[in-house]
Formats: C-alpha cells, sequence, structure tokens
C-alpha cells in the first residue's frame, strides 16, 4: 500500500463528510440538468468548464447547439451507493504505482464497477426527461448527440487530466445517453487520470463529472476563425479558414482549407483564396466518422458563400466582445439548420499570438490636432497605407 | 516596363494643329526656356477635371483652378512639403505636376503653417458660416453683371445725376469686373479645402495605423456627412417627382422634351420646382469646367427625365426617399466598432479627436462642389454667354460661341472696339479680323479633341507623397507604375482605387459624355472617365461604377458608396479596354475589374 496516497484521506472522510464538502459549493444546488440556454456563472462548479463554456457562449448570445449539462449533483448520487464506496476504494488502495499494466487492469475493474451500478431512478428520470424535451425541440425523434465529459476540480489548476474527457457522437436514443452518461462518470478513473492525480498529491473526490448533452452537428463545412488579421494583428478583421464535412480535417492540417478576410466592421470579404481541398471527414449514417475523398469541381469550390462568412464573422466578433480579447473560435454549418441560420459554434477560446505581444499605441502620447496633423504631411502617405 | 513616360517634348500631337498654343496663354505651355524644369518633373494628364480638349475659355477655369489651390499650400497656409501644383496645356489638354518644398525648408514651414492652419481649424465653423455668406454674395455679384448691348443713348440720369460715365466704359468695367469675381471664387474654392483634406488625411494616416488593412470606405463612411447639400438636387427630384405623383399628372413626364404643367395641379407643381430650382438645380451635368456642360435650369428635359424614372419607381411601389436615420445609425455603428476596437483609451481620445476634426471640415469637402462648380460655373458660364450674344448682336462676331475662341486677354481689344466705335458711331473691325483666327482655332481644337492625350509625361518619382494628389486624384505611386506597366499588362484585367465594396458581374456600358447617361439600363455597369454629381438619379439603376481616374474623394467614390454600388475608380485605361457590352466583373474589395 501506498503510504503518501490521498486515498487514505478520501477513505477516512467519506463516511462523515458529504462527497464535495471539500469543494465549497453551493449547497442550495440540487439541479440534475442545467440547460446551455439557462446557464448562470453560478453552475459553473456543478458543470464543469466545458459546459460552463458553452452556456456562457450561449449567455453571449452565440449559436451553440442546443443541449443541456448533468451536473455534478448527479454525479454524487451514485456515491450515496455505500458498497460502491467501498469496493472502489479497496481497488485503489491495492494499487502500485510502478505497475503500469496492473493499474490499466484496475482502472478497468473500477470503471466497470461504476458503468454497472444502478443510476439513481431520481437522476435517470431527468436525464430521461430531458432529453425528451430536447428531441422536442429539434422536431426529432431520438435526436443524435455528442455526450461529452465535463470535468470540474475547483481550486485545482488544471482539470484537463480529470478523465480523458470522452466524447461519444451520434449517440441516438434515452437508452444510448444514459450509457454514456455512466462512461463519462466513469472516466474519472482511468489509469492515467488515476497516475496523474496520484503524482500531483490531488485527492480522488476533488475531481467530480458533470456530463453535456449536445445536438450532434454534421456540418456540410466547418472550421476556425480568429477575430484579428494574422499577418498583422489588425483588429479589425476576421480570418476565416473553411473546409468541407467535419472540423477535424481543418485542426489536423490535413486539408489547406480555404482562406477568407472579412472586415468585422464593413461585414464585407476582403480577400479570399480558394485552396484544392482533397478530402474531408463525414459522419455515415450510423454516426460513423469517416474519410472520404473530394473529386471534381467540389475541390476547388469555396467551401462557405459570402453570407456564409458575414455570418461567422459576425459571431465571432460577437465572441470577442463577450470575452472582452481576440478569440479562436471553431464554428460549423450543420446541414439540418435552415440557410442563412446554420452557422453554429463550436468553442471560444483566447487567441494567443498577437494578444501576447504588447500593444503599441498608435496616438504617441497625447493628441495635439496641429501637431499630429504637421505629422501627417510631413511623413508619407503611402508608408501608411501600405 | 519602361520607368519613365516620354518627355512632354517628344509628344507628337495631331496633324494639322500648327500653331495650337495660340488658343492659350504662353505661360501654360511648355517652352524650351523652361525645358530643364520641365524635363525632370513628372506631369499627369488630369483627365478627371479637364477630359476634352479645352477651348480657350475652358483653360481659363483651369488655370483659375490651379492658381489658386497652389497659392493656398504656398504663400497662405504654408503646408509644410507641399507648394502648388504646376500646370501646363499640351496640345490641349491640362497636364498637372505637384511641386513638392525642398526638404531643408520644410521645418521652417511648420510653426508658419501651425499659426495660420491652426487659426483656420480653430475658428472653422464661424470661418465657413462666413464662406458661405461670401460664396452666394460673390454669385449674386456675378448675377448682377450687366452685359446687355451697348444703348443708342445714355439714359438721361447720366445727364441730370452729373456722372458722365457712359455704358461703354461700363461695359469694359463690368468685364474686368466678371473676371475679378471668377477669380474670388476660385480662391474661396481653395480657401478650405486643401486644410479640410489635410485633417481627413490625418484621421485616415491614424486609421491606417491603427487598423493596417482597413479599407478606405470604412474610413470615408465613418467621416462622411449625412445630410449633404451636392445631394440636394437630386433629393429635390424625388419630392418634385413624389408631388407629381400626388398631384396626379405623372403622365405629364411621359416625355421629358413635351411636359405639360397646364392647369391648377400644373400651377401647383411648377411653384414648388420654382422653389427648388433656386439654387439646387443650378447642376451642371457635366463638371461645370466645360462651356458645353448642360445646367439643369436651362435644360429641363434632363431633370424631367430623371423625375420621369422617379416616378416609374415610385409607381413601382419603391420608396426613394434616402434612409437618413438608417444611414446615421450605421454610421455610428461603423465608429463605435472601431473606436471599441482600439487598443488604449489614449488611443480612443486621439481617435474622437481626428475623427471630430475630420467631420467639422468634411461639410465643406463635400459642399464646396455644389457651391463654385455647380452654382458658381452656372451663372459664370450664363454671363458669358450673354457677353457672346451681345457681341454677335452687335457685329463684333459672327457666332455668339466664337467668344469661346478669344482669349481672355484679347477681349479686352474687342472690348475696346466694341466702346470706341459705339462711341464715334463707326464701324467695327472685330468681325473681320476675329473671322479667319477663329476659323483657324476652331479647326484646330476640332484636331485636338479628336486626339487622345498621354496619360503621363516626364519622369515619375520615386515616391508620390503629395497628399493632395493622392487624395483628389487618387495617383499613388502604384498607379503610376500601373501606367507605365500597362502595355504588359493582363488584357481582361484593370486595377484601380477599391473605392465602393462588394463584387457583381454585369454588361458594361461605356459613357463618355453626359448625354449618354440616360442609356444606362436596369442592372448595366457603369464605365466612364469620370461620373458628375448630377449623375446621382442613375446610381439606383446600375450595378457597379468603374472610372479611368479618380481617388478616394471623387465624386464616383463618394456617391457609390452612399448607394452601395460597388466602384472601382482610377483604372486609368477602363474606357480603353472595356467596350459596351462586355460583361465584366469589378470587385470593389480590392480594386480589381475582369472582363469575362
Amino acid at each position: 500500500m501506498c503510504e503518501s496516497c490521498p486515498i487514505v484521506d478520501w477513505e477516512h472522510e467519506l463516511p462523515t463528510v458529504r462527497y464535495f464538502t471539500a469543494r465549497k459549493v453551493d449547497a442550495d444546488m440540487t439541479e440534475h440538468i442545467v440547460w446551455f440556454d439557462r446557464y448562470e456563472q453560478a453552475h459553473k462548479p456543478f458543470v464543469g468548464g466545458k459546459n460552463a463554456s458553452l452556456g456562457e457562449m450561449m449567455m453571449a448570445e452565440l449559436p451553440v447547439p442546443p443541449g443541456f449539462a448533468i451536473t455534478t449533483v448527479a454525479y454524487d448520487q451514485i456515491w450515496q451507493d455505500a458498497d460502491l464506496v467501498t469496493q472502489v476504494n479497496d481497488l485503489l488502495r491495492s494499487i502500485d504505482h510502478d505497475d503500469f499494466a496492473a493499474n490499466r487492469a484496475i482502472s478497468e475493474q473500477i470503471r466497470s464497477l461504476i458503468e454497472a451500478a444502478p443510476m439513481p431512478a431520481a437522476v435517470a428520470t431527468d436525464i430521461r426527461e430531458a432529453y425528451a424535451a430536447l428531441c422536442a425541440h429539434c422536431g426529432v425523434d431520438d435526436i443524435p448527440v455528442a455526450v461529452r465529459s465535463s470535468a470540474t476540480a475547483e481550486d485545482l489548476p488544471d482539470a484537463s487530466f480529470a478523465g480523458q474527457q470522452d466524447t461519444f457522437l451520434w449517440v441516438v436514443g434515452a437508452d444510448a445517453v444514459i450509457e454514456n452518461v455512466r462512461k463519462c462518470w466513469s472516466s474519472i478513473f482511468t489509469d492515467r487520470a488515476i497516475a496523474y492525480r496520484h503524482s500531483m498529491g490531488y485527492l480522488h473526490q476533488a475531481i467530480a463529472m458533470s456530463v453535456g448533452v449536445q445536438k450532434m452537428i454534421d456540418p456540410i463545412s466547418s472550421g476556425v476563425a480568429f477575430t484579428l488579421n494574422p499577418t498583422n494583428g489588425d483588429r479589425s478583421q476576421v480570418a476565416i479558414d473553411a473546409s468541407w464535412g467535419l472540423g477535424e480535417a481543418v485542426v489536423s492540417g490535413e486539408v489547406t482549407p480555404d482562406n477568407f478576410l472579412v472586415d468585422k466592421v464593413l461585414r464585407e470579404v476582403i480577400k479570399r483564396e480558394i485552396s484544392d481541398k482533397g478530402m474531408e471527414y463525414c459522419l455515415t449514417d450510423s454516426g460513423a466518422v469517416e474519410k472520404l475523398e473530394i473529386t471534381g469541381e467540389r475541390r476547388t469550390t469555396p467551401a462557405v458563400t459570402d453570407e456564409d462568412l458575414t455570418a461567422i464573422a459576425i459571431l465571432a466578433r460577437r465572441a470577442e466582445k463577450h470575452y472582452g480579447c481576440p478569440q479562436d473560435v471553431e464554428w460549423a454549418l450543420d446541414k439540418h439548420l435552415p440557410t442563412g441560420d446554420n452557422v453554429v459554434m463550436l468553442q471560444s477560446r483566447p487567441e494567443t499570438v498577437w494578444s501576447q505581444k504588447p500593444k503599441t499605441s498608435v496616438s504617441s502620447g497625447g493628441y495635439d490636432p496641429m501637431k499630429s496633423i504637421v505629422s501627417t504631411l510631413v511623413s508619407p502617405l503611402h508608408k501608411k497605407s501600405e | 516596363m519602361s520607368n519613365s513616360f516620354p518627355s512632354p517634348f517628344e509628344i507628337e500631337g495631331p496633324e494639322g494643329v500648327e500653331g495650337w498654343e495660340e488658343l492659350y496663354p504662353y505661360s501654360s505651355s511648355f517652352s524650351d526656356y523652361r525645358k530643364d524644369y520641365e524635363d525632370n518633373r513628372f506631369w499627369f494628364w488630369d483627365s478627371m477635371h479637364w477630359g476634352k480638349a479645352l477651348t480657350p475659355w475652358d483653360a481659363t477655369f483651369m488655370e483659375a483652378a490651379l492658381a489658386s489651390l497652389s497659392q493656398m499650400n504656398s504663400r497662405h497656409y504654408r503646408i509644410p512639403p507641399a507648394d502648388g501644383v504646376d500646370f501646363r496645356i499640351l496640345y490641349g489638354y491640362a497636364f498637372l505636376s505637384p511641386v513638392g518644398v525642398d526638404p531643408s525648408n520644410i521645418e521652417a514651414r511648420v510653426p508658419q503653417f501651425m499659426e495660420r492652419a491652426g487659426h483656420y481649424f480653430g475658428n472653422w465653423d464661424d470661418l465657413y458660416d462666413s464662406w458661405l455668406g461670401k460664396v452666394k454674395t460673390t454669385i449674386g455679384e456675378i448675377e448682377s453683371i450687366d452685359f446687355s448691348p451697348l444703348p443708342e443713348m445714355e439714359d438721361l440720369e447720366v445727364i441730370t445725376g452729373g456722372t458722365a460715365l457712359g455704358s461703354g466704359g461700363k461695359l469694359m468695367s463690368e468685364y474686368n469686373r466678371f473676371r475679378d469675381l471668377i477669380m474670388h471664387a476660385w480662391q474661396y474654392h481653395f480657401e478650405f479645402l486643401n486644410l479640410g483634406y489635410a485633417a481627413y488625411l490625418d484621421f485616415f494616416g491614424f486609421c491606417k495605423e491603427a487598423f493596417p488593412s482597413i479599407p478606405d470606405l470604412g474610413i470615408a463612411k465613418m467621416v462622411a456627412g449625412v445630410e449633404v447639400d451636392l445631394f440636394r438636387p437630386n433629393e429635390e427630384l424625388k419630392a418634385l417627382a413624389q408631388k407629381a405623383v400626388d398631384l396626379g399628372i405623372a403622365r405629364n413626364f411621359d416625355d421629358p422634351n413635351n411636359v405639360s404643367l397646364d392647369g391648377d395641379a400644373g400651377a401647383e407643381w411648377t411653384a414648388a420646382w420654382d422653389v427648388a430650382k433656386d439654387p439646387w438645380f443650378n447642376f451642371t451635368s457635366g463638371n461645370g469646367f466645360y462651356h458645353f456642360d448642360k445646367i439643369w435650369v436651362e435644360n429641363p428635359d434632363i431633370p424631367y427625365t430623371f423625375i420621369k424614372d422617379y416616378i416609374a419607381r415610385i409607381e413601382a411601389g419603391e420608396d426613394i426617399s434616402r434612409p437618413i436615420e438608417a444611414i446615421r445609425e450605421e454610421r455610428d455603428r461603423v465608429v463605435s466598432e472601431y473606436r471599441e476596437l482600439l487598443g488604449s483609451d489614449e488611443d480612443r481620445e486621439a481617435f474622437d479627436g481626428k475623427l471630430g476634426l475630420a467631420r467639422v471640415v468634411f461639410p465643406y469637402v463635400e459642399n464646396h462642389n455644389f457651391y463654385i462648380e455647380h452654382w458658381t460655373m452656372s451663372v459664370v458660364w450664363r454671363k458669358l454667354k450673354e457677353l457672346g450674344a451681345t457681341l454677335a448682336k452687335d457685329g463684333l462676331l459672327a457666332n455668339a460661341d466664337d467668344l469661346l475662341f478669344i482669349r481672355r486677354d484679347e477681349v479686352h481689344e474687342v472690348l475696346w472696339d466694341y466702346y470706341a466705335n459705339w462711341a464715334v458711331n463707326a464701324p467695327t473691325a472685330s468681325a473681320a479680323h476675329w473671322a479667319p483666327i477663329i476659323e483657324r482655332r476652331r479647326a484646330i481644337h476640332a484636331k485636338l479633341d479628336a486626339w487622345k492625350a498621354p496619360k503621363a509625361l516626364g519622369a515619375p518619382p520615386e515616391v508620390i507623397t503629395e497628399p493632395f494628389t493622392i487624395m483628389l486624384w487618387g495617383i499613388t505611386s502604384e498607379s503610376v507604375n500601373n501606367w507605365l506597366g500597362s502595355d504588359e499588362g493582363a488584357e481582361n484585367e484593370l486595377t484601380g482605387m477599391a473605392a465602393s465594396p462588394g463584387t457583381v458581374e454585369g454588361i458594361a456600358r461605356i459613357i463618355y459624355e453626359p448625354d449618354e447617361v440616360n442609356d444606362l439600363q436596369q442592372g448595366e455597369i457603369l464605365v466612364a472617365p469620370i461620373t458628375a454629381p448630377s449623375w446621382a438619379p442613375v446610381f439606383p439603376k446600375i450595378q457597379a461604377c468603374v472610372t479611368d481616374i479618380g481617388g478616394m474623394m471623387s465624386h464616383a467614390a463618394i456617391v457609390c458608396r452612399e448607394y452601395g454600388v460597388p466602384a472601382v475608380t482610377g483604372t486609368g485605361f477602363g474606357t480603353d479596354k472595356i467596350k459596351t457590352g462586355d460583361r465584366i466583373r469589378v470587385d470593389g474589395s480590392s480594386g480589381k475589374v475582369t472582363i469575362l
């Protein structure tokens, strides 16, 4: 047994202390479900970083695909089962942190226990009702959804190793949703996550898992957008990369995307470079992702129209305004939404290259109208307009 | 690609125009006496203002304008890097050359400029009010000039008042007064313009630094006025079209050359027309610089044709009113978005200051064109024609428009002949003296007019930095290089200034003369050497606009932005390369025109 292992604390505290008291959360929170479009800042500790950012995007009136978060309150319910707690703790205690192969086997056992544990009835009912409401909202029976883990680890600097942050695409039907929610919950105990917490000296109970359930997007095309001109840092422009199919092709660099520059303020496309796009990732009818070759004219057809570009630029600007700094956003054009209203945003995070450069003032000291005019007249204008 | 344009001394003009120089003052010709100076300069043909061969009187206004512009830069405000814009006439065409200040003298001019220009910027609104007063007074004075024929007998008051001064001498005084007032008007024209451009350029430069790729349009949109006198004539036409519909006399305009305004409704409409026409229809179909430009009040068929078009659009259920509120909101949105994107509060303070000043000066920049080129020049040409008619009536000239071919200084001699022989009551010499000269000059002018002037002459400067040249004429180092390389350029591509954004494809129609404007069909692309403000009524009809010359402040650019029509200005060769009926693509965002 490991002497320094924080499991001891868990075992010691569990019987007397509520599972996440240590996380100093709002005890008033009882909801199992938080819809993204009803998200508030106070929900953040219960929905995890990823869900919170989707909720915040909705607050900023960005068109995030509809969905809901299953809160950590729901996750906590499974630990009301004392037998499960005992079994998990026994397994954790048996870990030898130098034996990776054995750890993997123990991790799998813990995950199987969690996935097999009966879901508390109230939680299951709430998830089924929320899924049914989502289906009704989209007007589709058994709407395909993405089920994503969204870990929360208040007080810890980085929750990214909380689990594998599993994402399950093209999940159809309430039973399948519930099954995948359990998988997300159990991902807290992947071997990597266990080892990470061990090496960092974090308590296992410091991590809790929320799960996001979001309408699947089936993109015509997708890409990224920077809310500034990457070549000169001009913040009045948005640079947009676009290619056919899922964003994976652009993000991984497997295709050279079409590249556009859109003026944020005038809402005009001012530069376009259409490239030869050789492949795309698409969803099959069963929801699997497959790589397809692109042939014929479609290779050199722009993956977005000017209207799409204007819509993407307006939304990217909205994200930038909301977050107060230049953003790097992922977007997609959904096949199943009406044209003109089919741009969805998948993610928005701070732009890092230009934002880290020291800001240079263009007014160079106090404003003096006459001195300024003289300097404009004397310094060759062409230098400024290049 | 050569790196120089031909020397002005190498240009061979059209055949049979020997002695063409006599049409113009000797000071405006290239000459051996100044060859060293002239040969080492860059000269561009200002086809934006003077696209046709000049008659002696057309040349008068070119010379008055350039001397006035120059004087404000060099002697009044001491613009630190820029003296005047030199001008020559070569085979009838105006060639201009910006004159920079010797770099070693620039610094000494800075405090002079700050004091002088500072006074204008500091008192702009008051000075502009007084300017409007001065210009209206000047127009009134020109109107009051009496060029009527000399009387058989002086009025009795000359006797009873004991004045002794007669009509013949007065006519010569009136002619002198006419020339003086023309010079006043042209000095007023440039009293504020260069300073206005300077303030605009300051804001422009700031925006280009803060947003390196900001389109010129974005800057213009922030500064442009919402209610502009230059657009007022067009607004008056719309109101009159609406009035005709409301009064039930819309059909009376079906034939613009034969509009009947009888009856009560017609009288009510005419009353509205009379209110609008003075001053707003002292509006020329050209740019005001040529004797042949047609003025609306004198050619009502032109405004009637536009009114007919507007009536058709009103009857089709279209809302033709100018959406003032929407324009204002859009302007405020653009300003607040750029402002918000600036990096610091300090930058925002400078932005606010510069934008504020640019907006203070801009009404002048936009409106002076109506007051001088349109209103004043309408009256000037009318008066000149009156003088011609008087001289023809009393047999000094064979035809009234012979006067156009007599230089302004030569007119004194005609008037002397008129006066002296009216006094003596004896035959005049003028008709016989001038007949062969005018015949020769007319023939020369016709040949010059059929000739195509070269775009530019002499050695281009390494960089063009003179701000007004860039701003008004759209002549930049890039465009000059384009002109130099144009022989080797792609046959189906033209580049110019991205004056108003958007990309469209359509059928081109080349318009050389204002009279052809009404040939434009719905959805066509207007291709012209330049455009005039009075063409505004056709802009809603067209898909895009391409001009040979003109910068971001040219009329085409201003009007296209106003109507949201894509435009590429200053292409250099648009009317050469494109033919009516060609399918072309105009990309007003990148400044490219492609013949498809």
